[in-house]
């Protein structure tokens, strides 16, 4: 059971972090809904849960909820450039289909 | 492909619901855009890397260009590349007259008070050219963030009167973007440096752009940024700066044709990039070489000091103004934000700290740090922080009102107080068996009902018919956090109610704005002698009243037809005087009145008093002390 990130990911969560002021690092996770079942959840981390997993990658700390953790397995952590627009994405090798938008997805 | 923000802990949002906001500073000569995007405000480029966008849009015969593009054109079309229109923004075309000798835009004749400058595709409006600049704002911001914008909070000068704010909130509709809220651009200053979760007191922000200077006065309490007093100069910013430089160059180096245009611009240009290098070092070699001018020379530091202090010192002389308006003194103030690219110049930051006796806050890129405290006030406002953090940062900007005898307003929420926020006042009938009253809602700060803004009008009918002024008519004005106005009106002896509700600052059709316009005309002086005038005739229209009643009861029981004859005629001297513009005849003639009528008011008053205890013993009312008090109360 594994999560990674790429370098320019990890780069990035480190400046955030840092820029924040506060916060232990960052959560992965999914949530119900979205137009194709699941939908991804990124967020800074004040306090972690105790059920929550807790992995290093890069130097960065990854709290990932046991649910979640069945659906992103295996999930690499990026971070991309799309024209002007920029931001992270998950390579999620257990997506089978995401809707046009790549935000939601089913496995 | 969808790129995903980090959200704050609890803040994430479902696919396809981002809550993006932006800020907008919308300036004089440069506009900005900026967000927050995984905790981390930054203004945003477009594709070519640069942030500031140049307030200037160009009309050519087949297309707009706004911005750099647009600025290309200044020279060779200055008719149809309009510049600093946010100078035009909200004003009348009599504002605008007295103006156009520094304006080259030839503004078409109208019947409408609403100015509109003639370009090659048709006439323009100042709200309709500030569109176009919001709009390339706007199609940054979602290339950027890569969807759709939920809304943005706008800077706006604290200056600004509710027809500019309105006419900058209709430039974002007609660039289909929802105003979540506009902001004052010191409050936004100060909200980029966190100000305004930090310790309450009074913050001073001085902004130095390229052509205006603004000083303004917040106090900072319970959250809520209070402006009180702004000052400046609309003339006065780094192009001066430039000059006095180049000025001192063309004197050193003994140019010529300093007045050719090519000759100007190159000194011009030299004045600048030695003001902009001796931020950094001691002194600065000069060289201009062209067809017509050949001069090596060197500036430094101190000499660059002694040629700006003159107009550095413009500038504190408009701070202790603005202190000495705000009724503060320079102990009091416990900030001062540094906004404007001209505060990068060292003279000015060590001036202001001398002044002031307080080092600035200079961290933040003075060109961005108002669009940054906008878009971290917008990125609260769509919900991407705990509620915990919310910050109510609005205040009213015009006190809400409602008309009262004479055409006079009695406010009852004043200006400057924090919104959300609800207050009642108690009113009263003006004639005996009134059954309705009119509620006529008002905004604006004048005296009278004429110079106000009227924003609605609703009637409150069948309460029980009493005798004058003992009807008791609750007012109640309630706004909530958006700015929505609701009035309601209960009489409390019966229980008749009736409400409205209205919204302040929205909506306004042409015609609106018009009239405000005019209503915005500076604050006539004889405002307060026109409330005391109208005052004066109420009170007489009052006494006439009475009077009049009076005699119809009872002046044949009471009255010697002479008695009668010497009142009638002081009631007409009244009548005859009231309605002039004289204060002190109307008060003499309601003293000749009440002098004539001192014995039928006695006499009336004895009569009442035996009608009333006839039957009953003195004692009854000694024993009885507590339904007085329960009179008063219904």
């Amino acid at each position: 059971m594994a999560i990674t990130l790429t370098e320019p990911a990890a780069e990035r969560v480190k400046s955030f972090l840092e820029n924040r002021g506060k916060g232990v690092g960052l959560r992965l996770g999914v949530k119900t809904m979205g137009c194709s079942g699941m939908s991804y959840v990124l967020e800074f981390v004040d306090e972690i849960n105790p059920e929550d997993e807790v992995f290093e990658h890069s130097g960065v700390t990854v709290i990932v909820d046991p649910k979640s953790l069945v659906y992103l397995d295996g999930t690499e952590l990026d971070y991309a450039k799309d024209g002007l627009n920029e931001g992270f994405q998950f390579n999620n090798p257990k997506e089978k289909a995401a809707c046009g938008c790549g935000e939601s997805f089913t496995v | 492909m969808a790129l995903i923000q980090i959200a704050e802990p609890g803040q994430s949002t479902t696919a396809h619901q981002h809550r993006l906001a932006v800020g907008i500073d919308l300036g004089t000569t440069n506009s900005l855009v900026a967000s927050v995007r995984s905790g981390d405000v930054s203004t945003l480029a477009n594709a070519e890397g640069q942030h500031l966008l140049p307030s200037v849009v160009h009309y050519s015969s087949t297309d707009i260009l706004v911005g750099s593009s647009a600025q290309q054109h200044m020279i060779t079309d200055p008719m149809n590349t309009i510049v600093s229109v946010k100078r035009y923004m909200g004003r009348g075309a009599e504002d605008i007259a007295a103006d156009t000798a520094h304006s080259s835009y030839d503004f078409s004749q109208t019947q409408s008070s609403i100015p509109r400058i003639k370009t090659r595709s048709g006439d323009v409006s100042a709200v309709e050219v500030s569109a176009e600049i919001l709009k390339t704002l706007k199609h940054r911001a979602v290339e950027t963030l890569g969807d759709e914008i939920e809304g943005a909070v706008i800077t706006v000068p604290a200056y600004f009167d509710d027809a500019q704010r309105q006419a900058t909130k209709d430039a974002a509709r007609l660039a289909d973007i929802k105003v979540l809220r506009l902001l004052n651009e010191p409050t936004a200053a100060a909200v980029a440096y966190g100000l305004d979760t930090g310790n309450e007191g009074i913050i001073a922000v001085f902004d130095l752009g390229g052509g205006t200077f603004d000083i303004s006065i917040l106090r900072l309490q319970k959250g809520v940024f209070e402006v009180l007093a702004t000052g400046g100069d609309s003339a006065l910013g780094g192009d001066d700066f430039d000059y006095v430089i180049a000025q001192w160059i063309i004197e050193q180096s003994k140019i010529q044709d300093f007045d050719a245009p090519e000759v100007k611009r190159l000194i011009m240009q030299h004045a600048r990039s030695a003001k902009e290098a001796l931020a950094g070092s001691e002194d600065i070699e000069i060289n201009i070489e062209s067809a017509g001018a050949k001069w090596q020379g060197t500036l430094s530091r101190s000499q660059l000091q002694e040629l700006l202090t003159p107009l550095v010192k413009k500038t504190l002389m408009s701070c202790r103004r603005a202190l000495r308006d705000a009724d503060v003194d320079k102990e009091d103030i416990h900030e001062v934000v540094m906004v404007g690219g001209s505060t990068r110049t060292l003279l000015v930051r060590e001036m202001v700290a001398e002044f002031f006796e307080c080092e600035p806050l200079t961290d933040i890129d003075p060109d961005t740090v108002v669009a940054i405290g906008a878009a971290l006030q917008a990125d609260v406002l769509v919900g991407n922080k705990p509620d915990d953090e919310m910050l109510l940062l609005d205040v009213i900007p015009l006190s809400l009102g409602i008309e009262t005898m004479g055409g006079l307003v009695e406010k009852i929420i004043h200006r400057n107080t924090a919104i959300p926020v609800a207050k009642a006042q108690d009113f009263t009938t003006y004639k005996d068996g009134q059954t309705a009253m009119a509620v006529h809602v008002l905004q604006g700060d004048r005296e009278l009902v004429t110079d106000n803004r009227s924003l609605a009008r609703f009637e409150l009918r069948g309460f029980p018919a009493h005798v004058a002024g003992a009807a008791r008519i609750r007012v109640t004005f309630q706004v909530d956090a958006d700015g929505l106005l609701i009035v309601s009106a209960r009489e409390e002896n019966s229980g008749v109610e009736a409400s409205i509700d209205v919204k302040p600052s929205y909506g306004l059709s042409d015609a609106e704005v018009e009239s405000m316009l005019r209503d915005s005309i500076k604050h006539a002086e004889d405002d307060m002698h026109s409330r005391s005038l109208r005052e004066q005739q109420v009170d007489a229209d009052r006494v006439l009243e009475a009077l009049d009643s009076a005699l119809a009861a009872d002046a044949d029981q009471l009255l010697s037809a002479d008695e009668k004859s010497k009142i009638m005629i002081a009631r007409q001297t009244l009548v005859d005087v009231k309605d002039e513009a004289n204060i002190k005849d109307i008060e003499q003639a309601i003293k000749n009145l009440e002098a004539e009528c001192e014995d039928y008011v006695a006499r009336r008053m004895n009569t009442n008093i035996k009608n009333a205890m006839q039957g009953h013993s003195i004692e009854e009312y000694a024993s009885d002390p507590a339904s007085d008090a329960e009179e008063e109360e219904s």
